[in-house]
């Protein structure tokens, strides 16, 4: 069983099918490796044992089930995702004991597909972060070192993928959450377009930023998990109607003839450490040796994405978490005597340092004599970089580049959080633009030795050409091995 | 850049004790002045993009709908009386 649990879906899908394997077997072979490896990863916040090991059976004794795309497949849940009768707990003592009473959409429609819910990824805390430090239970390791982050904030959703705990997992990504801790993680992270999958049943940290994807171990997997959980819902107005679906078939090609990659001179300048550098560059090359050519992009807002991200998920953040009050979930502060003290004394101990910071500075951009000189000042350039990303594609196919300045920084490295704002430089006018991105491994560090990722970009809903892309791409530079963990 | 922390905590329903409060003061200004850079950029007659959905809203009929039981709303809560939210006095 231990060969199993490195395998990418697909391969585990063709054993589910030929009934080589029960989806009992594949879940029970996770399980074994969750608690070989969690006192060391610290990458779940949740085990759902029991409700796995039914579900898995209650798919054997159906039958396998073609028309199923996921069916018998373990996967892991970001905790920001509601999952009914399970604990969902965003990372934060507030929802410390929160179980809802429904599935987010993505969750459902995981469960439509046949996965098994194996449980909840550890995160920061309301996906505020960039290692997964932020957490108000335990800091996840990198299956790949474990004295360094998995990134963040959807660092547990890496770290379990890479560490062969389950075959994909969901993430979100506000400003680079899910291709951060896949280029820490060596994993395939897709970010969506904005509206490709429904955010109901995601609890909002910027709601005009977030969109939930997949972590997997290769292209091919990210596109079958991706086309699984997208698609219009009545419940989230955001979700895009008439949007053609994702068919993982036109995922995929064996050469890039004819594509055009974009190299915008802020990915490729002195920001990135060398390693990084380098290890992009080759995968470029390859590229080129695949037959794509490439072209010299200039995107000169690149520098105010991060002053301009900031104001707006602060912003948006300070508002959603208004909800947060004591009174109908979550943590409450028995101390209090009256109503106005039962919202203070609750949130101030219910949310952590960062989460608090992020609330103030948002509230403070938003607050009357400011919100001209920082929120709308923000939303006018926001328009302004989706423009120049507009008219860059007019040039190119896919923006190639950098996913992150650096690989996994070691636990506690990184203590200003201005300094780490910074670590989201290349993904966040992806985000600001409503752009779907990747990370995709592009190989280990030659002084390091931990993953880099190499970042695509691509036009609105064009997640098939850059996953194709991504898939010839992969075939060149070949798949990382597993991480040597226990 | 100099921020009055306690007020602002006090519109976010925050409290910050002394030691919190200059830390959150410092780092918040180091923020904000690494913010304002955002000046160095025309914005003259653009129009603010709030969100990236080109789409309008859809809506849909305003019915009355049952999703959820009252013993759903209501098992997440701190305290209740089986029927309602129970919370300190207002007034």
């Amino acid at each position: 069983m231990s060969r199993l649990i490195h395998q990418p879906v697909s391969q585990l899908h063709d054993s589910l099918a030929a009934g080589d394997v029960t989806a009992e077997d594949a879940t029970r072979a996770c399980l074994e490796r969750i608690s070989a490896t969690e006192p060391t990863l610290d990458a779940l916040l949740t085990v759902d044992e029991d409700g796995a090991l039914n579900a898995a059976r209650e798919l054997d004794a159906s039958g396998y089930d073609p028309d199923k795309p996921l069916w018998g497949v373990p996967v892991v849940v970001k905790d920001v995702l509601c999952t009914k009768g399970l604990r969902t707990t965003c990372g934060s003592r507030f929802l410390e004991n929160f179980v809802p009473p429904f599935d987010a959409t993505a969750v459902a429609k995981l469960r439509q597909a046949g996965a098994v819910i194996l449980g909840k990824a550890n995160m920061d805390e309301f996906a505020m972060g960039s290692s997964t430090e932020n957490s108000a239970y335990k800091t996840t390791a990198n299956p790949w070192d474990t004295g360094r982050v998995p990134g963040g904030s959807s660092g547990g959703s890496g770290a379990t993928v890479a560490a062969g705990q389950c075959f994909a997992a969901l993430g979100t990504d506000t400003g680079g959450s899910i291709r951060l801790p896949a280029s820490f993680c060596g994993t395939v992270g897709v970010k969506p377009t904005y509206g490709r999958v429904s955010r109901y049943g995601m609890v909002a940290f910027g709601s005009s930023l977030d969109q939930i994807g997949p972590l997997t171990r290769c292209v091919e997997d990210a596109a079958r998990v991706l086309a699984a959980i997208s698609g219009p819902d009545e419940r989230d107005s955001t979700s895009a109607p008439n949007v053609q679906p994702i068919d993982p078939a036109r995922c995929r090609r064996d050469d890039l003839k004819g594509v055009r990659i974009g190299l915008p001179k802020q990915y490729w300048g002195e920001g990135a450490d060398d390693e990084v550098a380098e290890t992009c560059r080759k995968a470029v090359d390859a590229a080129r040796e695949l037959g794509a050519t490439t072209v010299e992009l200039d995107l000169p807002l690149t520098d105010y994405a991060i002053a301009t991200y900031y104001i707006v998920a602060m912003a948006e953040a300070s508002s959603n978490l208004a909800r947060f009050d004591g009174v109908r979930y979550g943590l409450r502060d028995e101390q209090a005597r009256e109503l106005t003290e039962l919202y203070l004394r609750s949130r101030s101990s219910g949310f952590g340092d960062e989460v608090q910071r992020r609330i103030l500075i948002g509230t403070y951009v938003l607050s009357s004599g400011y919100y001209d000189a920082y929120y709308r000042k923000a939303a006018q350039v926001r328009r302004l970089i989706r423009d120049n990303f507009r008219k860059a594609f007019e040039r190119c196919d896919l923006i190639a580049g950098p996913t992150c300045p650096t690989t996994a920084f070691p636990i506690g490295g990184i203590q200003d959080p201005l300094k780490m704002y910074l670590m989201d430089i290349y993904t966040i006018s992806c985000n600001l633009a409503g752009l779907p991105g990747m990370s995709l491994p592009a190989g280990l560090g030659s002084e390091s030795g931990l993953p880099i990722g190499l970042q695509l970009q691509a036009p609105a809903f064009a997640e098939e050409s850059m996953l194709a892309a991504a898939h010839a791409l992969e075939s060149a530079l070949g798949r990382l091995p597993a991480p040597e963990l226990g | 850049m100099k921020i009055d922390v306690h007020q602002v905590a006090k519109l976010a329903r925050l409290e910050l004790d002394e030691d919190k409060a200059s830390l959150f003061a410092a780092q918040l200004g180091d923020v904000l002045e690494y913010m304002d850079k955002l000046g160095e950029v025309d914005t003259s007659g653009v129009e603010p993009l709030y969100s990236p959905s080109e789409h309008p809203a859809p809506m849909r009929p305003d019915e009355v709908r049952r999703e959820f039981d009252r013993q759903d709303i209501l098992a997440n809560a701190p305290d209740t009386d089986d029927q309602f939210f129970i919370v300190p006095k207002v007034v």
